[in-house]
């Protein structure tokens, strides 16, 4: 098993409403994936079907190799945290803990003792009392004192004031660098996962746009700057995201697997913002109109 | 130990951009031989980055020969770039002088300038990967 998600056809609707379309993907083991869209475009879905909260309508998913929440021992290996990082408010800190560690046959009550010195939490406080970061960082502590595999983090960071949200990830990364996590986490704001994901889905509209190595993706996309032509006049190995025109100049985003050959027309590099918000735009731009396929060959 | 940091809008890739400070670290003389780098835990955790570009990056220097991996030590500093190695950029400082000088004879602005250099560093820096 080297995958830690594999969804094949999956979709999700409530009534009329479709929440996922024709979901497959495949994650490899060891990655922090930034799972990004618009709101509502289908995240939380995603996530609460990969860790058991939900089932899927159509299609099938396995979690490290499993079905999600096939059983007490897969439960063990997932860590979920929803969004808001939800805690009990009338709860103590150290609540928290012992209520962790009678529920989590792996918990490693050390490191959760460790990480609420280091963050000097009060363990007799009360989590409705804590500051919003703060709270953040105490369900992260809990989710990684169970020592899962993959950690399941739906928009973390998202209510957090900038240094809040700087010291989650901090934490987020350490954890990963000391136990080898493998990491899913959602955001709609690209700027929060740029540096600490290595891994990134885009979900647009209940579809998968994109998907790759973060890597791979920044060096397979260019914008190109030329003179006023259409995308079909561009090389055939250039696959146009994004266009733009105007009455003399003409700006396109592509997507190629080689160099950009050279031409009348600069290319460039973008960075992980532009391209992602290419792709939400051109999704955006053809309405309802069904995408291609899910790996994000979008035209 | 020195630290670490990284610009997301200078658009060099995250582990070269570890790299480079490595290698200028070396260069100012601020790590030599024998020096132990920063775990990569170390460096995560205070500037919340990916583990593996950290990882990527020590590769790299270790391709480079300019560190070498202890399993289960760290990584350490195999070679020392002091101002003897400065000293022998000299002739290569000597000929971005002439260039510039030839550039603004050519009525390139010093922005003018300073975008040429940029976008060929980078192009180069893509090039390389």
């Amino acid at each position: 098993m080297n995958a830690v998600l594999q969804a094949h056809a999956l979709g999700k609707s409530y009534g009329q409403r479709q929440a996922l379309t024709d979901c497959t993907l495949e994650i490899p083991l060891g990655h922090v994936v930034g799972l990004v869209g618009p709101n509502g475009a289908g995240k939380t879905t995603l996530l609460k079907i990969a860790c058991g909260m939900l089932a899927p309508t159509t299609g099938r998913i396995e979690v490290l190799g499993e079905p999600p929440a096939a059983g007490p021992a897969q439960l063990a290996r997932v860590g979920y945290v929803a969004q808001d990082t939800p805690t009990y408010a009338s709860l103590s800190v150290a609540d928290h803990l012992k209520l962790g560690a009678k529920l989590n046959p792996r918990w490693d009550a050390n490191l959760a003792r460790a990480r609420i010195d280091q963050l000097d939490l009060d363990p007799r406080q009360r989590a409705g009392k804590l500051s919003g970061g703060q709270r953040a960082q105490l369900a992260l502590t809990v989710a990684v004192a169970k020592r899962p595999e993959l950690l399941i983090l739906d928009e973390p960071v998202a209510s957090l004031d900038p240094l809040a949200r700087r010291d989650f990830l901090r934490h987020l990364m350490e954890s990963v660098a000391e136990n080898d996590t493998s990491v899913i986490l959602s955001s709609h704001l690209v700027s929060d996962l740029e540096r600490v994901c290595d891994y990134l889905i885009v979900l647009v509209a209940s579809r998968v746009l994109l998907t790759g190595e973060t890597e791979d993706l920044l060096a397979q996309h260019h914008r190109i700057v030329c003179s006023r032509r259409q995308a079909t006049d561009l090389p055939p190995e250039l696959d146009v995201i994004w266009a733009e025109h105007t009455d003399r100049q003409s700006t396109f985003i592509v997507r190629s697997q080689t160099e950009v050959p050279a031409g009348y027309w600069s290319a460039q590099h973008l960075e992980l913002e532009d391209l992602v918000l290419a792709y939400m735009e051109s999704a955006a731009d053809r309405g309802r109109r069904p995408t291609t396929h899910p790996t994000g060959d979008a035209r | 130990m020195i630290s670490f940091h990284l610009d997301a809008r200078s658009g060099i890739a995250p582990y070269l951009q570890i790299v480079g400070q490595v290698r200028q670290a070396l260069l100012l003389g601020l790590l030599s031989e024998g020096d132990k780098l920063p775990t990569v835990k170390e460096v995560v955790a205070k500037v919340a980055i990916n583990p593996n570009t950290v990882s990527k990056a020590y590769r790299e220097l270790e391709h480079l020969g300019l560190a070498a991996a202890k399993p289960g030590v760290g990584t350490f500093i195999t070679r020392s770039l002091g101002d003897a190695s400065l000293a022998e950029h000299g002739p290569l400082q000597q000929e971005l002088r002439t260039w510039l000088e030839r550039a603004r004879a050519a009525g390139l602005t010093e922005p003018g300038i300073d975008a040429m250099f940029q976008n060929t560093r980078r192009e180069s820096a893509t090039e390389e990967i």
